[in-house]
């Protein structure tokens, strides 16, 4: 008895907490769906938010925008955090730790003071802020995450691999290349993705070196700390909300799956 | 091939055999061709050029006045405010509160997670730590929406609520990574022993969830307390965070250089937030061992 | 020696005082070793011995701390992997796991560039790479040769262990290596797997004539497929022969030990051909020791004849173990207890007479006869060696700071259960059974080794205590330099005699 007890109070608590996790983010899901100006207002159903926002165009270059920005330094990323996942993985002693503090840099720092840092560097670099800036920024900032999902997967591998390609008459950048980047590509795809949604999601480093560059948090930041809330905001979070869980959901499954598929194989 | 093979080898000694072998001991030996460190080196160079160089103009605005003359004053401007030691303040208190609510909430929680009724469920993990993905700033829109239904109008409180909100999942995974990796046998020994099941929460995994209660404590507290965007959105100049004040220096170009000072002290604080966390885990696992 | 000369040509492989030293602690210890074109040489050798570094250093994986690599006369210690004719079979296979059987195999001959028979401008020979179909034929017939006919397309991952090492073998052999390496290949199978595998290695060897160098600790393995084995230890080479010299005659009491079962004694030499042990006289076939020196010496159990009535040593029959084919019996005689093997079976308790043919007892130098360290007097009566400090009795009027010499023979140390009984500590590396005692190894933390005569028995690994009597200690001036580099010499001489004697 005190055993069901137990469990229905531990079923309770959990089901309460992903109710305050989720019932924000509800309310504004249903509330996208009314037209009323004012927060916390319900005048009708009606899909006129949607249609506002699929005809604002500064919301859609903005979408645009942070797909292309977070596409491209993703993909930089990946490549170099992959080459320094394997470079500082072969390091020894003071220089391994010297390289890890290096990468380890714009992962503790505060996002606030590497923006900063940015853009007081690029002033004095004389490059203008923009699409320039904003890639390197990001790129600079994600690619520490592609090292740390890429380096688990180096430290699995078998030791001889690398030796086995040299030994077959490979130089050592083709057997870099041929034998042990396609060994990684599990953890390069992780690395791209969380890479991809940092930079998809920054709003602090972009907000110093944007320049006229607009992308979605940027969008969001000033529309919500600057113009007041505008209802549009509604849908377009709703938008944002629903994709991203989707897209969470479909990935979580999938990797989930087929860790079952491993086990059962390996059995 | 032959031939090939003797060019290969003239080429990597530039030496005949013979000759080698007289002072073999003195020379280091070499393998020619590169080596798999050298494949950091592109990152590593884009670091130095993007990453630590900036740090250093940030010094250098931090000492220098407007013109460019070497100065502290940035730093006495600091020091000598009243009322910026007083946002400091408030804004370390506010992160500080921020940190104690997600911790009281998020143990419990992890402990349940990890716990034999819920057996790890995978899927309610992942509800839990979903949100992290999504934006902060939907996450505050969507909390503003919610605080302005239930009329909460305080600064502080909306302040508070937003940040526990925004930050809890980083607060919930190291816990409960930390207890769902934990030994079970442990758990079972110290009921064994005699100890009730909150005496065992108390005296077995409480401690040696030391480590995830540290990581969870630095990955709320630090960017509580740089953030702005949060107080922008739902709180006033009342609860200005120290990012806030950096934020504003940097909005004029004339407040640059107190901006860095600023910047610094901030990043300052941080490495010494790091290093303490460090030793703490680090004492931990001696003392505790690997977990 | 003019056979000396012709033989040398014939050498493919040469290592020529190759030693590795990784952060301190060195791996392999100044070896000189010469392969034959078409060989099979093991090395042979326990976990740690160095084999396997030896074997990396001659692939081009690891970089002698000095010394030189010839193959085919040519220097290659600096040479990089990639660019070695030579080939290895690494432990745990090393296939690339995103690439089927096809691809891994032909891995190799992709890059491989061979000469058109052409020459450009300069005179150079023009290369080319293999057509699809030439790799496709290369790869078909080796596939063949491994018996992996219709696994062309398969993925590695869905092999089993036995067919990836084929694979493993094959992707090596087809680049037609001038040596193939194999570092224990056959450690990952089954038993039943390895036994097939080693006469298919073997096969293969003969087959396709590539020189085989080929590392494990299986002695049985080394004993049955090779043509010389190379029995390791420490980073140093203890003997180098043919299987059946090593077994018949091992250079030394470690060699002995290692390969097969044996009866390992310390006797004396009283002359030539004639060895003095468990306090009887046996004519032997060994000469050349001095008169009265003591050595090793080492008697197959199955060169020990028993009979009830008369032989040269009465023994009690301890214990009877059936082996299949034989009854292997402890038998106690003097002070030593024996073991024989004999189809005819004697009971526990019953008293037997053993003899033992001069062609069954082989004579062994003494590696070591005594413990020998130089030290520093510290007090009137103590002594500094091996980093601790021991008390000794000073007749010769040594004074503080003297270095000397300190000899304490293998009896006279005490081993202690706790380490802090004794002066200093030590770890056990080596045990072996010697008939009454075992002689067992100790290594000491400043990696000073002792040998020490105790009738204790203690397992590799134990810690102990080193603990010294005062009489025992015998110091005296110290010598000019002579003894530090003799001491490697026995080793290494009998490397060469092994070698020149072939």
């Amino acid at each position: 008895m005190s055993r069901n007890v137990k469990s229905c109070l531990i079923w309770a608590f959990v089901g309460l907490m992903l109710a305050v996790m989720y019932i924000p983010i509800l309310i504004l899901i249903i509330y996208s769906f009314t037209g009323a100006k004012a927060l916390g207002v319900w005048s009708g159903f009606s899909f006129e938010l949607y249609a506002d926002l699929f005809t604002n165009e500064s919301i859609l270059g903005a979408f645009k925008n942070s797909f292309i920005l977070a596409f491209v330094s993703a993909a930089l990323a990946t490549i170099l955090g992959t080459t320094a996942a394997i470079g500082i993985f072969h390091m020894k002693k003071w220089r391994k730790s010297a390289s890890n503090f290096i990468a380890n840099i714009t992962m503790e720092n505060a996002e606030i003071v590497t923006g900063v840092t940015f853009m007081m560097f690029f002033l004095a670099l004389r490059l203008p802020y923009g699409w320039a800036t904003l890639i390197i920024a990001h790129t600079m900032i994600t690619t520490p995450y592609v090292i740390l999902s890429v380096t688990p997967k180096l430290s699995q591998l078998n030791p001889n691999l690398y030796e086995a390609g040299l030994d077959l008459g490979a130089s050592p950048m083709r057997s870099v290349f041929t034998v042990i980047v396609p060994q990684l590509i599990p953890g390069m795809l992780s690395g791209f993705v969380m890479a991809f949604t940092l930079s998809f999601d920054d709003f602090i480093v972009s907000k110093f070196v944007n320049g006229s560059v607009e992308t979605i948090p940027v969008y969001l930041y000033n529309a919500l700390a600057k113009r007041g809330a505008d209802p549009t905001l509604r849908a377009l979070s709703s938008v944002l909300f629903i994709a991203v869980l989707t897209v969470l959901i479909a990935l979580n499954v999938v990797s989930a799956k087929r860790k079952k598929k491993a086990q059962k194989a390996s059995a | 091939m032959e031939s090939n093979v003797e060019n290969l080898i003239n080429a990597t000694t530039g030496e005949q055999p013979g000759a080698e072998e007289k002072a073999p001991r003195k020379t280091k030996l070499k393998i020619r061709g590169m080596k798999r460190s050298a494949f950091a080196m592109p990152y590593l160079a884009l670091s130095i050029v993007f990453v630590i160089v900036p740090l250093f103009i940030m010094l250098y605005y931090a000492f220098t006045d407007g013109d460019g003359n070497a100065s502290v004053a940035n730093f006495v401007h600091f020091f000598v405010r009243p009322n910026i030691m007083a946002v400091m303040g408030k804004s370390f208190l506010i992160a500080l509160l921020t940190t104690a609510v997600c911790l009281v909430l998020a143990f419990p929680l992890a402990l349940a997670l990890s716990s034999t009724t819920l057996n790890k469920k995978f899927i309610l993990v992942m509800l839990f730590v979903l949100p992290m993905w999504i934006n902060s700033l939907l996450r505050t829109y969507a909390v503003k929406i919610v605080l302005y239904m239930l009329e909460i109008s305080n600064a502080w409180v909306a302040v508070t609520i937003g940040m526990v909100y925004d930050f809890f999942p980083f607060m919930l995974l190291p816990l409960y990574s930390v207890l769902s990796g934990m030994d079970r046998s442990l758990i079972e020994a110290s009921q064994d022993l005699g100890a009730s099941p909150l005496k065992t929460v108390f005296k077995v995994q409480l401690p040696l969830s030391l480590p995830g209660i540290v990581s969870g404590v630095l990955m709320v507290f630090m960017p509580t307390v740089s953030t702005f965007a949060i107080s922008d959105v739902l709180g006033d100049t009342s609860t200005y965070m120290f990012g806030n004040i950096i934020n504003q220096w940097f909005a004029n170009s004339g407040g640059w250089n107190i901006g860095s000072a600023y910047s610094l002290l901030l990043l300052i604080l941080i490495a010494a937030t790091v290093i303490l966390a460090n030793k703490i885990t680090k004492g931990q696992a001696e003392v505790g061992g690997v977990l | 020696m003019a056979t000396a000369t012709r033989e040398k040509f014939d050498n493919i492989i040469e290592i020529k005082n190759v030693t590795k030293v990784f952060d301190g602690i060195t791996a392999v210890d100044n070896v000189n070793l010469a392969v034959r074109r078409g060989e099979f040489v093991t090395l042979l050798g326990p976990s740690g011995c160095g084999k396997t570094t030896l074997l990396r250093m001659i692939a081009g994986f690891e970089l002698p701390t000095s010394g030189t690599i010839l193959l085919e006369k040519q220097n290659v210690t600096t040479m990089p992997p990639h660019v070695r004719p030579i080939n290895t079979v690494f432990q745990k296979y090393a296939l690339f796991p995103h690439l089927n059987v096809f691809k891994n195999i032909a891995f190799g001959l992709k890059l491989k560039r061979i000469p058109t028979g052409e020459f450009d401008k300069k005179g150079n020979p023009i290369l080319r790479k293999y057509t699809k179909d030439e790799i496709a034929e290369k790869v078909e017939r080796v596939l063949k040769l491994v018996n992996l006919e219709a696994y062309g397309y398969r993925g590695i991952t869905g092999l089993s262990g036995g067919q990836q090492q084929r694979v493993a073998i094959a992707r090596a052999i087809v680049c037609e290596p001038k040596v193939l390496l194999l570092d224990e290949p056959l450690g990952a199978l089954d038993l039943k797997m390895r036994k097939e595998m080693q006469l298919e290695l073997a096969a293969m060897h003969k087959n396709i004539g590539i020189t085989f160098i080929y590392v494990t600790h299986d002695q049985e393995e080394a004993l049955t497929m090779s043509d010389k084995v190379v029995v390791m230890t420490d980073g140093a080479v203890q003997q180098y022969g043919t299987p059946k010299a090593i077994y018949d005659e091992p250079a030394n009491a470690f060699v002995a030990d290692f390969i097969g079962e044996s009866n390992i004694l310390s006797g004396v030499m009283k002359e030539d051909f004639l060895v003095e042990f468990c306090g009887a006289k046996f004519k032997c076939l060994d000469k050349g020791f001095g008169k009265d020196e003591r050595v090793d010496l080492v008697v197959r159990p199955e060169d020990i004849e028993i009979d009830t009535k008369k032989g040269m040593l009465e023994g009690k029959v301890v214990s009877t173990v059936f082996k299949g084919t034989y009854y292997e019996m402890e038998i106690l005689a003097g002070d030593y207890q024996f073991t024989v093997q004999n189809t005819v079976e004697r009971l526990p308790d019953e008293t037997v007479w053993l003899s033992i043919k001069p062609d069954g007892i082989h004579i062994m130098k003494k590696l070591k006869t005594v413990n020998e360290y130089v030290g520093e007097v510290l007090t009137e009566n103590t002594v500094e060696f091996c980093g601790g400090e021991f008390e000794f009795v000073n007749t010769d009027g040594f004074e503080r700071g003297d270095e000397v010499k300190v000899q304490i023979p293998f009896d006279k140390i005490e081993l202690t259960d706790d380490e802090d009984d004794g002066v200093i500590g030590a770890n056990v590396t080596q045990t072996l059974y010697k008939g009454s005692y075992y002689q067992v190894q100790v290594y000491t933390d400043d990696d000073n080794d002792f040998l020490v005569d105790t009738v204790d028995e203690w397992d590799i690994g134990d810690r102990v205590g080193i603990k010294i009597n005062a009489e025992n200690i015998t110091v005296t001036k110290k010598e000019e330099e002579s003894e530090k580099s003799e001491k490697i010499e026995p080793a290494e001489n009998e490397a060469e005699e092994a070698e020149d004697g072939e």
